[in-house]
């Protein structure tokens, strides 16, 4: 697609810190390039705003290739924009038109504090894999790597679940914000693997029980998840998450 | 200041064993009693976290990012390298060792790239220990593949986002010490100083990112693991938090930097376009085992590429080195791809591209086994480049990617201070003037997992170190000095903003310290930095506050730091008047543009000394020993 130049209107949350509300601003983002990505439009929108002494736009943000899963806001009301399988890093300025107005929001839930505009806090993610989201292995110990040999079908499925780069857009596009996919893709990831197997019961019981502690909801088959996550982790590890948790809790000692 | 590598005598197969044999140990229950700072959570700091914690000692541990899984480990995209043969091509850790010393244009230490080539199999096997799912074959077993530098297949792989995957792994080890309590997660924090007590690192300066509080933690040893310094470029493949704030505060605090010349050029990268361009995207080197790279014959033909015949195309590499191809090292390919461009023969609207084809391989394998490989890679192109590279061949351009150079560290990663030590590419140790691919996953994971831990130890037990906590002294003056400074920025009020200053010496680097260097350049490069860094202190406008979530004051005192910094570099660029693996001074090289080394002048690592505000940094010459592999001008023809 040949380079254009197009103008836009933002209405963006500022929120300041410590603040419970926050409001709606608008400003103007000028001579926009279609080859800029989304966060380089707020990055020529900030630089004028700094120019004209205003502070500006607290966004989270880092790798911009969309990997490390650090940025993510609700654009137009869908987490990372409307574009399929993008983070909003990878979210380009040819997806939108001249003259459009672009409403960009923090993503909302309830375990998920608004630091500060854009900005939130998804330390609960972190909780959570601290309850369970490991092998315990010690380092110096570990058999051969190919000990365990490990189906290309089964390694690829464990893969597709390892893929979730921790966003929290499946939180944001959830009307519960419910965290079952980012959950689920650990649980399935570890569960799949011969290596996983000994903490798996109680990987499950523990994962579930802190998410549950951490304030998320929980699922009731909306698939808003799945819309939204950039990396199109599939609601089938929901599935398979759910199956290890019963068994965990049915079969298990492990509690 | 005395540079003393530590490096044991005797066989270099047994260095190693020998050495942690005879390094004294620090006894279960004593470990309790120990504090160490680990800073940086990628595969390097968080693996040294991890493994330090479940030892037994108690780890604080930093990064700058909300999570510790977001590390910039995380975008490596290839492979990690071990010896392990698993292909049956012959390959062993003397071969693994060779090829990295080689590629390195042998400006690396031989004990610690041997130690590096040992420990990589241990590697490989604690990953899938913790869950890492590297690519496999039908029946079951490990899949490699081929990487720069190399004749063998010894890469392993997860897709095309093997550093996330081994990230991962290091963050579920992490997050279980955490959770044991073992580690202190301290997330959101900018370290901006060191401090030393008797000689000694005995704790850190750092700013909470979130409050802007300034925050003093102590410890018995301090730990820098915070990567490479490339966005002193501006433009790179790195992070946008990335930054040599830490490395550089303990350059000023007596530890000695490395190398800051040997940049790497990655020759694989999404082309540069406008000016409002924040970053760059590798495509990693894995696609040069099915893509083949080529531009065409003729100066300014600008057909489209599927309109140029195969007889009128050129592929450089495959031509002039047919024994690695598309696969020759990383220096090698990116030269290459310059002059082409130099020689008008560069394609895409701006002339600074060549193509890099993949039509070949998906008419010989089909498009899902080349989907299999490299989907990922190929959507992120697709993404950005809003072309399919599936149908139209990828256009390509070097890109600062990873830095070679950093803080000085002896044999157990320990700086030029005592208690301070320096892991993965923070560090200047086992790469040389020249990395090779799937080498710097190796490394991050072998100084955190398999290093270190025997290493500090061996510190500790030895010492007698004062209770020290952050009530002393030294922590006081650390504090205020740190203020000032951040008061200063946030009331200078200019009218340039951070981003528009750091653009300018983005280009100073690029233009003058990119990939060809020359004597002239590099002088004026030093005084336009200085200049420039003049102006920042008159003209930057820095808006809010300093005791809030501030992102521009971050930006801020980073820059700073890179205007410092950037200078340093230019610097050792002008002294080493050799050619060497990524540094390529215009003056040194062979009939047929190749780097040439001068080995009887600069066969030696230059740790530059910090000596004061105002003063010129003092060099000073580490010579390399090489009494394994006989020195000789390196050829991949």
């Amino acid at each position: 697609m040949e380079e254009k130049f197009i103008n836009l209107t933002l209405k963006v949350w500022r929120q300041k810190q410590g603040e419970k509300k926050g409001k709606i601003e608008t400003y103007q983002a000028k001579n926009i390039s279609t080859d800029a990505s989304f966060l380089e439009m707020l990055d020529i929108v900030n630089d004028d705003l700094t120019i004209k002494g205003i502070e500006p736009i607290a966004f989270d943000h880092d790798c911009r290739e969309g990997i490390c899963g650090m940025c993510g806001q609700v654009v137009n009301g869908y987490a990372h924009g409307e574009e399929k399988g993008t983070t909003l890093c990878q979210l380009h300025m040819r997806r939108f038109k001249d003259g459009d107005t672009v409403f960009i929001e923090p993503f909302r839930a309830k375990a998920f504090k608004v630091v500060k505009d854009l900005v939130v806090d998804r330390s609960a993610f972190d909780k959570i894999i601290q309850a369970g989201g490991y092998i315990t292995a010690k380092a110096g110990g570990a058999p051969d790597a190919n000990i365990f040999p490990v189906t290309y079908e089964t390694c690829e499925l464990a893969m597709n679940a390892a893929e979730c780069i921790g966003c929290g857009a499946c939180v944001a596009a959830c009307p519960n914000a419910s965290a079952m996919l980012f959950v689920s893709a650990k649980i399935s990831h570890l569960a799949l693997l011969p290596q996983g197997r000994p903490e798996a019961a109680k990987r499950a019981l523990g994962m579930v029980r802190a998410m549950d502690a951490c304030g998320f909801g929980n699922c009731s088959n909306e698939r808003e998840c799945e819309a939204s996550c950039p990396k199109n982790i599939s609601i089938t590890n929901i599935a398979r998450m759910n199956r290890e948790f019963l068994s965990a809790g049915v079969c298990s000692t492990a509690m | 200041m005395q540079l003393n590598s530590n490096v044991p005598s005797g066989p270099l197969e047994t260095k190693w064993d020998r050495y942690k044999f005879d390094l004294k140990k620090v006894n279960p229950a004593n470990k309790r009693k120990f504090e160490i700072i680990v800073v940086g959570t990628g595969l390097a700091g968080g693996s040294a976290a991890a493994t330090l914690a479940d030892l037994g000692y108690h780890v604080k541990n930093f990064c700058i990012q909300d999570s510790p899984r977001r590390a910039h480990s995380i975008a490596a995209q290839g492979g990690i390298n071990a010896a392990k043969n698993y292909p049956g091509d012959g390959d062993s850790v003397q071969n693994l060792f060779y090829d990295t010393i080689k590629g390195g244009d042998y400006r690396a230490r031989e004990a610690n790239v041997y130690r590096l080539a040992q420990n990589a199999n241990n590697i490989i096997d604690h990953c899938v220990a913790t869950g890492v799912p590297f690519a496999r074959e039908y029946g079951g077993l490990h899949a490699n593949r081929s990487f720069g530098g190399a004749q063998v297949s010894r890469t392993f792989y997860a897709r095309g986002q093997t550093g996330q995957q081994l990230l991962l792994g290091v963050y579920g080890q992490l997050s279980r010490q955490i959770g044991l309590g073992g580690v202190e997660m301290y997330p959101r924090r900018d370290i901006l100083d060191v401090v030393i007590v008797d000689g000694c690192a005995r704790g850190v300066i750092c700013r909470n990112l979130v409050t802007g509080e300034i925050e003093s933690h102590s410890a018995h040893a301090v730990v820098l693991a915070t990567g490479g310094y490339d966005n002193v470029y501006f433009l790179s493949t790195s992070g946008m938090h990335s930054n040599v704030s830490a490395c550089w505060a303990a350059y000023k605090k007596g530890a000695a930097f490395a190398n800051p010349c040997y940049t790497q050029i990655h020759p694989t990268c999404i082309t540069v376009h406008g000016d409002y361009q924040s970053k760059l995207t590798l495509m990693s080197e894995s696609l040069r085992n099915d893509g083949r790279i080529w531009v065409p014959k003729k100066a300014g033909d600008n057909r489209s590429p599927d309109q140029i015949p195969e007889d009128e195309r050129d592929y450089y590499l495959e031509r002039k080195y047919p024994s690695f191809g598309n696969l020759v090292p990383r220096d090698v390919a990116s030269r290459n791809a310059k002059l082409a461009c130099d020689e008008g023969r560069g394609v895409g609207n701006t002339g600074l591209a060549v193509y890099l084809d993949f039509s070949d391989a998906i008419k010989r394998d089909g498009e899902d086994v080349i989907r299999a490989k490299y989907g990922n890679l190929f959507q992120m192109y697709d993404k950005i480049q809003d072309e399919d590279p599936y149908k139209v061949p990828m256009k390509i351009y070097p890109a600062i990617h990873y830095v070679m150079g950093g803080t000085w560290v002896d044999y157990n990663l320990m700086t030029t201070r005592d208690g301070l030590f320096c892991l993965g590419g923070a560090n200047f140790s086992d790469h040389g003037a020249n990395r090779l691919g799937a080498s710097a996953l190796m490394q991050g994971l072998s100084d955190g997992y398999f290093v270190l831990p025997y290493t500090i130890g061996g510190y500790l037990a030895t010492q007698s170190l004062a209770d020290v906590n952050t009530s002393h002294q030294a922590f006081k003056d650390a504090e205020k000095q740190l203020n000032e400074k951040l008061n200063k920025l946030m009331n200078i009020n200019g009218k340039r903003t951070v981003d528009d200053i750091h653009k300018e010496l983005g280009h100073y680097m690029w233009e003058y310290c990119g990939m060809a260097r020359n004597d002239a350049g590099l002088k004026e490069a030093i005084q336009k930095i200085s200049a420039l860094r003049e102006e920042f202190w008159q003209n930057v406008n820095v808006t809010g506050t300093s005791k809030d979530f501030n992102q521009t004051l971050e930006k801020g005192y980073r820059l700073a730091d890179y205007l410092e910094f950037g200078e340093l570099l230019a610097r050792d660029a002008l002294t080493r008047t050799e050619s060497c693996g990524g540094h390529f001074r215009e003056e040194s090289q062979t009939e047929e543009n190749e780097a040439k080394r001068d080995d009887e002048n600069f066969c030696h690592v230059a740790a530059w000394e910090y000596a004061g505000e105002g003063k010129d940094p003092i060099l000073n010459k580490e010579p390399l020993v090489f009494e394994n592999v006989k020195l000789t001008q390196r050829s991949y023809k």
